[in-house]
Formats: C-alpha cells, sequence, structure tokens
C-alpha cells in the first residue's frame, strides 16, 4: 500500500494503463510535456515518451474524434478533456459517435476508449469551468460513466475503464485533488456499475457521487454525533451502469432515500435514482424520497453566491432534520 | 512607427497602457493575497494590442475577447472600479459579481462579453458583425484571440462565414508563442498560425508588430474600413508576448530564458512611453503615470470596501423573469 492524494493518483492510473498494455496510448492539452494543467500528468511524458503521451492542439473534436478512430482500429486511448465543461466543444463526438458506433454497425466497430475530464465546482472557476455533467452523458446509451470520491477509486476505475470494451467517461472533480489514501501498489480495478457503502446507517440512506461523497460522509457524522440518526452513506461510483441492488437492498433497511448531487435539480442523476427506487422499492420506503441539489443557476464566480449554490453538510444535515 | 501620431494621441496611449499595467499588477497582488478566487488570466506585455485596436474604432463597435480580457474591457472603457469589483466578486462588480476574472463584460462599452472556452467567441462575433449588415448599423466586431485558437475548429468555421458573407468583421490574433504552456510552433505548421490561414478563405491577413500601438490602430483602420465598406474581414496577427506565465501561479518555466528577456527589451509601455518623451513637454509622462495609478488606488479601496452580493441576487439573471 501507498499512500497517495487524489491528483497523483490520476498521474499514477494512467501510468499503470500504459505499462500494463502497449495497445494504451494518452492524448490531450498540456498532459506530456507540460504535466497537465493541474500537474495530474506529471511524469507521464517522461516516463513513457511521445510515441505514448500526446501533447494536442486545442482541438477537442480532433482529440475524441482521433481517440474513436484509433479504438476503432486496435489502440486503447485515454483522451483527456481538460475540464468537463470542454465536453460541450467535442459534444458531437461524444453523444452523435463515440457512443453509437457499436449500435448503429450492429456491433462491427468497437470504441474501447477512455476520456477523463477535470469537473465541478467550490473553487471560483466561474460558470464555464465548474460544471459536473454526469447527469448529461447518463442520458446518451453507448457510454458507460463513472465519477471517482477517493484515489483508490481514480485508480480502479479507470483500470476498468480501459480494460472494458465500451467507451468510458470518467470524470474527476477537482476539488478533490488533495484528498488522500491508501492505495494497492498491486494491479487492481474497481468495476463499473458497483456502488460503494461509505458508511453504514440504519435510519436513512444518502447516496452520492463524487464531490459530494464526503460531504455526506460528513454531514452523516454529524447526524450520529449531533441528533442521534445513523445514515447510510452509498458512493454510487458510476452513474452508468447504476448498482441498483446496493442501493434497493440499503433502503429495504433504512426505509428512507436522500440524493445528494452537485448539479442543478432539473434531470439531475439523482431523478433516475429516485425513479428506480419509487419503481422498484416503493414498498420499502417510510417517506418520499429527498433530493438535495445545487440551485438551478450557472455556477456563481462570488464566494458567498457559489457556496450557497452547492450542497455542504450543512444543507444536507438541514435537509434530514425537516425530512420525516 | 507612424509619423502621424499626436503628442495627444500618445498620451492617452501611455494612460491607458499604464492602467492597464497597473490593474494587471493590482490584480496579480490580489490573487497573491488570496483576495480573488479560482483563475486569472493577466495581459502583461500585451497592452498594445488593446489600445491600438481601440484607437481605430468607434464607441459603438463591438468587441469580443477571452479569459485574458481585462486589458480589452478598460481600453474601451470599462471603469476600473467595476473591473476590480467583479474580479473579486463583490456586488459592484460590472457582471455582479456574477462571471469573475474570466467573464468581464460591458455592453455599454460594447464589450460583448469575455469568453473562457477557447474559441467559442469567434463565431459569436461573426454574428455580430452579421447583425449589424443586415441591420445596417455600420459597426463592426472586433474579435481577439489567441495563437492557440487558431487550433480548434470553430475559428475556422467563423473565419470562413465572415469571409463568404463578406461581414464587418475583424479578427485580431494575440500571438504570445503560447497556448498555455505548449509553444505555437509544436501546435500550429504554419509560421503565422492566424494570418497564413487568411489566403484560403480568401481574405487579407497581415502580421503585425504587436508591441506596436501605431502599428496596430493602422492595421485595424485599413481592416474596419474594408468592413464598413462591406468587403469583408480581416485577419490581423499581432505579434507579442505575455510577459508573465499564462494563468495563476504559473511561473512559465517552460520559456527560454533568452526569449523572455528579448521580448521584456520590447516593453510595449516603455516604448509608447519613449514616444511620448521625445515630443511632449518634460515631465508630461511622469504627470500621466501618477494620475494613472492614482486612478486606479482610488478604483481598487472603491472595489474592496464594496460588499458581497446579496444572497438575494443568487437566482437573478438566470431567465429574465424568474420561473
Ligand atoms: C475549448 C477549450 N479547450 C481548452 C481550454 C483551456 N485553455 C484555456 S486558455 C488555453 C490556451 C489558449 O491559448 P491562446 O489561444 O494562444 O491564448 P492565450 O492564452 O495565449 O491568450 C487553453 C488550452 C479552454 N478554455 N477551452
Ligand atoms: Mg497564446
Amino acid at each position: 500500500m501507498t499512500v497517495m492524494n487524489y491528483r497523483k493518483a490520476i498521474a499514477e492510473g494512467i501510468g499503470r494503463a500504459l505499462r500494463s498494455d502497449q495497445r494504451v496510448v494518452f492524448l490531450g492539452e498540456d498532459v506530456g510535456a507540460a504535466g497537465g494543467a493541474f500537474k495530474s500528468t506529471v511524469g507521464l511524458y517522461e516516463e513513457f515518451g511521445p510515441d505514448r503521451v500526446w501533447d494536442t492542439p486545442i482541438s477537442e473534436q480532433a482529440i475524441v474524434g482521433a481517440a474513436m478512430g484509433a479504438a476503432m482500429t486496435g489502440l486503447r486511448p485515454i483522451a483527456e478533456i481538460m475540464f468537463t465543461d470542454f465536453l460541450g466543444v467535442c459534444w458531437d463526438m461524444v453523444a452523435n459517435q463515440v457512443a453509437k458506433a457499436r449500435y448503429m454497425s450492429g456491433g462491427q466497430l468497437e470504441v474501447p476508449l477512455v476520456i477523463r475530464a477535470h469537473g465541478g465546482a467550490g473553487l471560483g472557476f466561474g460558470a464555464q469551468h465548474s460544471q459536473t455533467w454526469e447527469n448529461l452523458l447518463m442520458s446518451i446509451p453507448g457510454i458507460k460513466v463513472a465519477a471517482p470520491s477517493t484515489p483508490r477509486d481514480v485508480i480502479g476505475l479507470l483500470a476498468a475503464a480501459v480494460a472494458d470494451p465500451d467507451p468510458v467517461i470518467l470524470l474527476e472533480h477537482k476539488a478533490l485533488f488533495d484528498a488522500k489514501e491508501d492505495v494497492p501498489d498491486e494491479p487492481f480495478l474497481e468495476p463499473l456499475g458497483s456502488a460503494s457503502i461509505r458508511r453504514t446507517g440504519d435510519d436513512l440512506t444518502l447516496v452520492a457521487l463524487s464531490a459530494m461523497v464526503p460531504v455526506a460522509v460528513q454531514a452523516a457524522a454529524t447526524l450520529e454525533a449531533e441528533h442521534g440518526i445513523s445514515a447510510e452513506v452509498i458512493d454510487l461510483r458510476s452513474v452508468t451502469p447504476t448498482d441498483t441492488a446496493t442501493l434497493l437492498q440499503s433502503v429495504e433497511r433504512t426505509s428512507r432515500l436522500m440524493t445528494v448531487e452537485e448539479n442543478p435539480r432539473p434531470c439531475g442523476w439523482g431523478a433516475e435514482i429516485a425513479s428506480i427506487v419509487a419503481e422498484e422499492g416503493f414498498t420499502f420506503l417510510d417517506a418520499p424520497i429527498q433530493r438535495v441539489t445545487s440551485a438551478n443557476v450557472p455556477v456563481p464566480f462570488a464566494a458567498n453566491l457559489e457556496h450557497a449554490t452547492i450542497p455542504n453538510a450543512d444543507t444536507v444535515v438541514k435537509a434530514v432534520l425537516s425530512y420525516s | 512607427m507612424n509619423a502621424a501620431v499626436s503628442t495627444d494621441e500618445l498620451t492617452d496611449w501611455l494612460r491607458m497602457m499604464t492602467l492597464i499595467r497597473g490593474f494587471e499588477e493590482r490584480v496579480k497582488n490580489l490573487f497573491s493575497q488570496g483576495l480573488v478566487r479560482g483563475t486569472t488570466h493577466l495581459a502583461t506585455g500585451q497592452e498594445a494590442v488593446a489600445v491600438g485596436a481601440s484607437a481605430a474604432l468607434q464607441p459603438d463597435d463591438w468587441v469580443l475577447g477571452t479569459y485574458r480580457g481585462h486589458h480589452h474591457a478598460l481600453a474601451r472603457g470599462m471603469s476600473p472600479a467595476s473591473a476590480f469589483a467583479e474580479i473579486l466578486g463583490r456586488s459592484t462588480g460590472v457582471c455582479r459579481g456574477k462571471g469573475g476574472s474570466m467573464h468581464l463584460t460591458d455592453v455599454s462599452h460594447g464589450v460583448m462579453g469575455s469568453y473562457a472556452i477557447v474559441g467559442a467567441h469567434l463565431p459569436i462575433a461573426v454574428g455580430c458583425a452579421w447583425s449589424s449588415k443586415i441591420q445596417d448599423l455600420g459597426r463592426v466586431a472586433v474579435c481577439f484571440f489567441g495563437d492557440g485558437t487558431t487550433t480548434i475548429g470553430a475559428f475556422h468555421e467563423a473565419v470562413n462565414l465572415a469571409a463568404v458573407w463578406k461581414l464587418p468583421a475583424i479578427f485580431v490574433c494575440e500571438n504570445n508563442r503560447y497556448s498555455e504552456y505548449t509553444p505555437i510552433d509544436q501546435v500550429s505548421p504554419v509560421a503565422h498560425a492566424a494570418a497564413d490561414r487568411a489566403a484560403g478563405y480568401g481574405i487579407p491577413g497581415v502580421v503585425i508588430d504587436g508591441n506596436d500601438v501605431a502599428a496596430i490602430r493602422d492595421a485595424v483602420d485599413v481592416a474596419a474600413d474594408r468592413a464598413r465598406r462591406g468587403a469583408g474581414p480581416t485577419i490581423v496577427e499581432a505579434e507579442t508576448y505575455r510577459h508573465g506565465g499564462h494563468s495563476r501561479a504559473d511561473p512559465a518555466t517552460y520559456r527560454p530564458e533568452q526569449e523572455v528577456e528579448h521580448w521584456l527589451q520590447r516593453d510595449p509601455v516603455a516604448a509608447v512611453r519613449r514616444q511620448l518623451e521625445a515630443t511632449a513637454e518634460p515631465g508630461r509622462a511622469e504627470q500621466v503615470e501618477t494620475e494613472a495609478s492614482d486612478q486606479l488606488d482610488r478604483a481598487l479601496e472603491e472595489a474592496l470596501a464594496a460588499p458581497e452580493p446579496d444572497l438575494s441576487t443568487l437566482t437573478d439573471d438566470v431567465y429574465a423573469r424568474a420561473l
């Protein structure tokens, strides 16, 4: 085991993939010589050189398009989009091309690529550099979508994504870069479509993703210590596929469900979770499902406005206390 | 250097260049004190492009710029106090604290937005130019962008559309030789990443000294003239340099020392100052600098005294009327 932070785990995960599979190539803007805009890919260019780690122009369409072509013809590209928001620039590639190739070709084409992007709010980056788009991506059939909340999952989910025959989008969160954790030195993977229970509890189930996982865990600790409420925290980890079994088993015991989401409310990923549990676990529930989400606004710049926009442990505790 | 530059013009230019330089220095300090959140991209070293282009424009012309856009906004007349306040996330900010450093916008001065997705504003600028043509407004739309932006599809679509529709647009590339950390020659196969592309779209492309205010003014003047005549767009590529890193605390160690030194010797603010000193009475330059510095101190004081936005404004301006 080695203690590692989330930022370092990104380079570690990519490095492990490059080391263990010659078909893996890594491309993106400033990912090589500069070590990444967030210094999350430091050392890869030095270790693997320009034939495996490719610095691209500012050309998101070409990055994802080229990764798709390479994936269709025998490589396993990992493409970095610097900020999740820039997926907007190559939305055609993601939503119309990558996601649909297998289906439209009747299974002839295969696109085993990984797209990684850094997303999320809380750091004052403004409305075009702070979004979480798991929910948008989740509504496109043909791609898998995961969002690690810990260093271990950064590495494990990436390993699963690289091994997967389908296109996988991994959304890393900028606010988690300094989170530390022990990670195994030997190869391992965390399967896509498997949620992780971060804290066990009996009175209510909190489902969270990415940076909302530590928020939910912190809220659960306060609820236990100050209010005698025992909350279970489920880290969904991947939204596609969704681990409905873990969810339903938890709600069967707790009878209450609250989602904690960073996206704005309309069509957030939690709406899908709520609908699944309402359909398949209705009889488990003792109360209506609740959702805590960001305000329905573009992420504002000013500190107080931004903090008022995103859920924090306090807002989750308050929501739980007013939830009967 | 154009002979037809008057002492009054030089005075105005030095005033604005000093104002921009001092503004950016203060932003840098505020950032290192932790008073500016997120990120900032300073235009230190690139002042001449904004000042020269503005000198060629009419008050009702439009400009669109990028996250590295404080200089464009100030050169067009945005009040330094409301720019500081925006960057500090205060209620008196020009965007009421909603935008921040990367999104300075001041419609009253024709600053139609600062855009943080590379390339996005080129098609939008083309739309402004199109609108001017349809409504017969006689206005031009100037789009400022970086060398690295020539590698994104939006650049090519925008230039092509403006050319084929003969729109009154001017594409001003501030070629500071780098994207974030990547030298332009590693990502562009042609020597002049913007201007060399003009031929492919059948429009003029000119390369000028981007640290020479008069050269920029003259090039934009010619381009504006062509645009207003209905002859179509021009690409103006201004060769310049950012004195500091790309953003935040980037120490810019990827740049060769001699290159940095070469460009520091060609500082555009010092150049205008020398020109003014050669023609104006002694003391004029110092006076201009003192006035600009005092103006900035007052503006910053005002901005720092302003409150954060009221939380009740959080949901304002998502729609014209709350849903
Ligand atoms: C679509 C998109 N891709 C990547 C980025 C990240 N990014 C911000 S600035 C920048 C470099 C732009 O270089 P250039 O056009 O030369 O402008 P400069 O910063 O030098 O003014 C990059 C890659 C972005 N903002 N938008
Ligand atoms: Mg540049």
